[in-house]
């Protein structure tokens, strides 16, 4: 059967967005299949996301518009898979798109009909808390913005048909069915929130002050029903005591609930009171929860952070009943304390932590697309690659196959794309085509025409900073002949206010006063390229995260920064002018640094399309740390599975396998790198040339100081006790075994969690338990974080006899030896100490990675390392294998502690990354780099010292004589040699000097 | 701003200064960014011109500042061997270090112009630094060295 280079997306929130955005960018052509009626998914309805506290809209909303706009991307809202058949590279779907009754094409969005509509229905994106007509957008900052008709509510009375000026109401419009042709298969459906039922024990439906975590959301966020500020639903007080519930849904055995974990909701929650009480400071927040599971990178940190700078507070218990007092609507809590006794408290408000249901038409979808589901019915997954479904060319990436956060779903949605390209990659660029701009208009010799657009930020911006008089303030500056603001300038319906301002009001120059320019400064420049001007004809002026974000009290001068900030923007923008990008051909080869299971993943990813690979390994042989691991916690042989994989990949002829080697020297810049590295017992030497680098140099197991590791021989890591079960009987001979949990994580030295651990002792309890049911095993711990579901691993250790004891940190548990025996004495919260006689003492030591051996690469790649040593990413939320250097790519544990699974999932996501640049032939530049001006130049040679990539060179030029040369494709722009020309014969192109005199000259006086 | 203002301003403890802030782009505006992602707080009397790093700085641009009536400057860059652009930092350090000793020779009193570092993750040092040197800025009074007087 022909394949097909197209590719279909089923479900357009995060997830979605991202795999449709590598794959069109790698060349396939996408069809995005949303069921609402605009993409964005759960994340859009978020108010800040963990740990960093950005703003989910802000950070989504340049990707959804980008996904909006995508040439390649074919995004259909509002529709309903009808049938599917076909096999791995052809598949046909045949999909039901369902009325809007607004035509698309003509609606413009403004809301008219909306404003104008008699009835009111309720809207599903702000939880049921507010109010909307049954004419309807699902959000203002909506992509695709247009509005559809809720034909449940409407009563068909013809006024929106009446009040539309675009005539795009169409009440007789019919569904549409459409047979789609793809390769291949991404399902991103997402999940659905856990509602608690009619009849439960939290009085949720029942008392009004008792909302969901997701209804919380909104209520916190500044386009929510209450416009960001904390009210309680029955009489808009601010709530002074709110009470967070963990675990509502989740790790529930009694039936009514499910009994996995939901993996998120520790975070969540600790966020939504973080943000409670810097919304409003009078909010005290208290959270009830059994464990605290913040396993992800700089989790840890956010929850201490939580418990000492906001003042929340943790309290170990699960909740079984509220009960409200009558008169004041409050709350009453009973709790158990962990000493044992029983306490009663009093809350304003409460919000329940709903867990993850898989998504309400899982069923659906599984039998439409033949693929299985596992047994919470979650879309069952291969037990190595996360994103592998049951059938050959259907993927399944985010919550579809299990309960995830967003940098995890942002990463297997990159994942599910890099194993399209894998199966598709003889068809890329056969069904897409190339982007058209209009020709760019002439400004030079123009007078500057300059448009200033102000953004409110929903109350981001416009809470502390008066926008309106920033917005007269900035008309009145010269040149300045449109000044225009809005609610949210990033949303997709700004931008095509921008385009058509630009047509208006013949703009020749654009400034946007938001947020910063290094989120979103692409955005708004493709935006005004696309209305005709260059890209560099725009400015962006932060009066967000350097003003309003930052003089929260001082709305005043903080106006008056923002209007400073605008009028050295303008002024700026006075002198601006138009750039050329340089265009840099690609080197379609890779580099994969580190030859542990994640750089052999995406080395065999690379390989099978045909890009030739360079691994490099600094051990005599391949494998990593996977070497020491015998089967996961699921079951999957390791072993096999390792041995599988180097065979594959030390025959691919496409791999150049090169061990014991060290990497010299990496020089170059995306899409040209050259690197020499010595290799081998020989200490040999190799260089070569590739496109695009992958980190993936794992971290190393910490070797315990503590609990006489090292000095006493049954002290034993996890996995010595690992190979000892799988490689001998020595079990069978043992009465009892101890673990101790966190030994070298969460403390002062390595304050995260090792994510790991917990299941690793589990995983060993279980298999000590099968070889020798008599084996009593204690396991010491603080917080069980079997998350997702290897909770269910957790319980059947519990069921198995395994006993778990929990221990105080400041307490830690001690090992005396008597008589050559060890006996670990720990203290509990509601028994006093016990004492246990034990066989061997397993530690979980954590994992740990060396600045000393990150370092040197760090500084060759110019990528930088976070706090505890590991590879610091673009961004933590929506770029979590990128690096802030193009072309350089991050996977595995050398990115933060993480599971096989997670492992191959990320080096086949980083591998998707590096196919949006290695499928071209050629990439566009940054175009801000130095220019000379040889007139002035006197040849000092000044530049070329300072130059630190070697761009400049001296020439003998035919009018000038002795000048500096500047190589623009090696050039970085830094301005290192511009600052130090006597002469002023060098300038910045972007940065120049005559720009930031103009910057220094507009302080308002 | 008339001289008999000005002077009135100066008395009155309301006088804020105005500091011009060159940041370069990945480590110390980032640094800028994470501050109020933070939602830490700091004086507003900052204005931040972003550069792309701190070595295309021009000592020009401090003196220019300066006789434009800024009352304070700020350069920061990123920490010595954490340069995006591998040393334009340390270029920066030499030729900061020639400049300040010019200033003071012109009589520019030391703490006006400040040089510092705060990299992409350091958003509580940057407020704490900012927050210094408006501190030692506003205590110099305005800067009046390189007025105009005639």
């Amino acid at each position: 059967m022909e394949k097909v280079g197209a590719v279909m997306v089923v479900g357009a929130g995060i997830g979605g967005s991202q795999a449709s955005l590598d794959l069109a960018d790698s060349g396939y052509k996408v069809y995005l299949i949303e069921s609402t009626t605009s993409i964005g998914g759960v994340m859009a309805q978020l108010d800040k996301t963990f740990p960093t506290n950005d703003c989910a809209m802000c950070i989504v909303s340049p990707k959804l518009v980008e996904t909006g706009r995508h040439q390649n991307i074919d995004l259909s809202i509002n529709c309903k898979i009808q049938e599917v058949s076909g096999e791995a590279g052809n598949f046909t779907v045949k999909v039901l798109k369902k009325s809007l009754f607004i035509n698309q094409d003509k609606c413009t969005g403004c809301g008219v009909c909306g404003k104008e509509c008699p009835v009111e229905a309720i809207d599903i994106f702000n939880e049921g808390l507010a109010k909307y007509a049954a004419t309807s957008v699902r959000y203002p900052q909506a992509v695709p913005l247009v509005y559809a008709i809720n034909k449940d509510y409407c009563i068909g009375c013809g006024i929106c048909a009446g009040v539309c000026k675009a005539k795009a109401v169409e009440y007789d419009l019919e569904d549409e069915e459409v047979d789609l042709n793809v390769g291949a298969i991404i399902l991103s459906p997402g999940f659905d929130e856990y509602v608690p039922p009619k009849a439960n024990l939290y009085g949720y439906g029942k008392y009004k002050n008792v909302v969901t975590s997701i209804e919380f959301e909104r209520i916190l966020s500044a386009s929510g029903p209450y416009a960001g500020r904390v009210l309680r639903p029955s009489d808009g007080d601010v709530p002074e005591k709110v009470a967070f519930l963990q675990c509502i849904g989740s790790r529930d055995f009694s039936g009514s609930g499910n009994p996995y974990c939901s993996s998120v909701c520790c975070m969540y929650t600790a966020k939504e009171a973080v943000i409670a009480h810097e919304h409003m400071h009078q909010i005290k927040p208290t959270i009830f929860s059994m464990d605290v599971r913040a396993y992800g990178k700089d989790f840890d940190k956010y929850i201490i952070r939580a418990q000492e700078e906001y003042g929340v507070q943790y309290i170990r218990s699960r909740i079984s009943s509220i009960q409200e007092v009558p008169e004041t609507n409050d709350l009453r809590i009973r709790y158990e304390t962990e000493d044992g006794k029983v306490k009663e408290e009093i809350f304003q408000m409460v919000v329940l932590a709903v867990g993850f249901n898989p998504p309400n038409d899982a069923k659906y979808l599984a039998e439409k697309f033949g693929i299985e589901l596992n047994e919470y019915n979650f879309a069952k997954t291969d037990i190595f690659n996360p994103v592998q479904t049951s059938k050959p060319g259907i993927f399944a990436c985010g919550a579809f196959s299990s309960p995830k956060d967003i940098p995890d779903t942002v990463t297997q949605a990159s994942a599910a794309a890099g194993c399209v390209n894998q199966l598709l990659y003889d068809e890329k660029g056969t069904l897409i085509t190339e982007k058209s701009l209009p020709p760019e208009i002439f400004v030079n010799g123009q007078p500057p025409r300059i448009g200033v657009f102000i953004c409110h930020c929903g109350i981001n911006i416009g809470g502390f900073v008066d926008v309106p008089e920033v917005t007269r303030y900035a008309k009145t500056l010269p040149n300045v002949v449109l000044s225009d603001r809005n609610l949210y300038t990033c949303s997709a319906d700004t931008q095509t206010i921008i385009k058509n301002m630009v047509k208006e009001y013949h703009l020749n120059r654009v400034i946007v006063a938001s947020c910063t320019p290094r989120t979103h400064e692409p955005l708004f420049q493709e935006t005004i390229r696309e209305a005709g001007l260059n890209r560099y004809l725009f400015q962006m002026a932060n009066i967000r995260d350097q003003c309003s974000w930052v003089h929260m009290n001082e709305p005043e001068a903080a106006t008056e920064k923002a209007k400073d900030l605008v009028r050295m923007a303008v002024n700026k923008a006075r002198k601006i002018q138009p750039i050329d990008r340089i265009k840099l051909s690609v080197t379609p080869k890779a580099l994969v640094v580190g030859g542990g299971i994640s750089g052999m993943a995406a080395a065999l990813n690379f390989a099978s399309q045909e890009y030739e690979t360079y691994l490099v390994e600094k051990q005599d042989k391949l494998g990593g740390f996977a070497n020491n691991i015998y089967h996961t916690l699921e079951g999957g042989d390791v072993q096999a599975f390792i041995t599988d994989l180097i065979k594959k990949i030390e025959s691919h002829e496409f791999i150049h396998v090169y061990k014991e080697a060290e990497i010299e020297n990496i020089d170059g810049y995306i899409g040209n790198f050259k690197t020499s590295i010595i290799y081998g017992k020989n200490k040999e030497k190799a260089e070569f040339e590739h496109g695009v680098v992958i980190v993936a140099t794992g971290a190393k197991e910490y070797q315990p100081n503590e609990y006489l590791y090292g000095q006493n021989d049954l002290v034993i890591l996890q996995s010595e006790l690992e190979k000892i079960l799988n490689t001998s009987d020595d079990i069978k001979k043992k009465k009892s075994i101890v673990m101790i949990q966190c030994v070298g994580s969460r403390n002062d030295e390595h304050p995260y969690c090792s994510k790991m651990c917990c299941a690793e002792a589990i995983k060993n309890a279980l298999l000590a338990k099968e070889k020798n049911p008599d084996v009593e095993i204690t396991v010491l711990f603080r917080d069980i974080r079997t998350y997702g579901f290897k909770e269910k691993y957790y319980r059947k250790a519990r069921e198995a006899g395994v006993i778990f004891i929990q221990y105080d940190e400041n307490d830690p548990p001690k090992i005396n030896v008597e008589d050559s025996e060890l006996r670990v004495e720990v203290k509990t919260a509601r028994h006093d100490t016990i004492n246990i006689k034990s066989d061997w003492l397993v530690l979980s030591a954590g994992i740990y990675a060396i600045r000393e051996e990150n370092e040197d690469l760090a500084k060759m790649l110019k990528v930088p390392l976070n706090d505890d040593n590991f590879f610091l990413e673009a961004h933590v939320k929506l770029r979590p294998v990128d690096f802030a250097t193009e072309g350089v790519f991050v996977a595995g544990i050398a990115h933060c502690p993480k599971t096989i699974e997670d492992s191959i999932a990320q080096a086949n996501a980083a591998v998707s990354r590096a196919c949006t640049i290695l499928s071209k032939e050629e990439i566009e530049a940054e175009g801000k780099t130095a220019q000379i001006d040889m007139s002035r130049c006197i040849g000092c040679g000044m530049c070329i010292e300072n130059c630190a990539y070697n761009a400049i060179e001296l020439i003998d030029d035919r009018r000038f004589g002795r000048v500096a040369y500047i190589n623009q494709a090696l050039c970085k722009g830094c301005g290192a040699c511009s600052g130090n020309c006597r002469c002023a014969a060098i300038d910045i192109l972007g940065f120049t000097g005559e720009q930031i005199f103009s910057m220094i000259t507009g302080r308002v006086s | 701003m008339t001289v008999k203002n000005e002077q009135e301003a100066e008395k009155s403890e309301e006088w804020e200064p105005k500091i011009i802030a060159f940041l370069c782009n990945w480590c110390s505006y980032a640094g800028a960014d994470l501050a109020g992602v933070s939602r830490i707080q700091y004086p507003p009397n900052i204005r931040i011109v972003r550069v792309p790093c701190s070595g295309r700085v021009n000592p020009y641009f401090i003196v220019k500042s300066l006789t434009d009536g800024w009352d304070g400057v700020v350069v920061s860059g990123c920490h010595p061997g954490d340069c995006h652009y591998l040393t334009g930092n340390l270029v920066a350090r030499r030729r900061f270090a020639i400049l300040k000793e010019l200033l003071e020779f012109f009589g520019i009193e030391p703490g006006r112009v400040n040089f510092m570092w705060a990299s992409a993750a350091e958003g509580e040092r940057f407020a704490v630094l900012i927050r210094k040197a408006t501190k030692i800025v506003k205590e110099l009074g305005p800067n009046k060295k390189f007025e105009k007087k005639w």
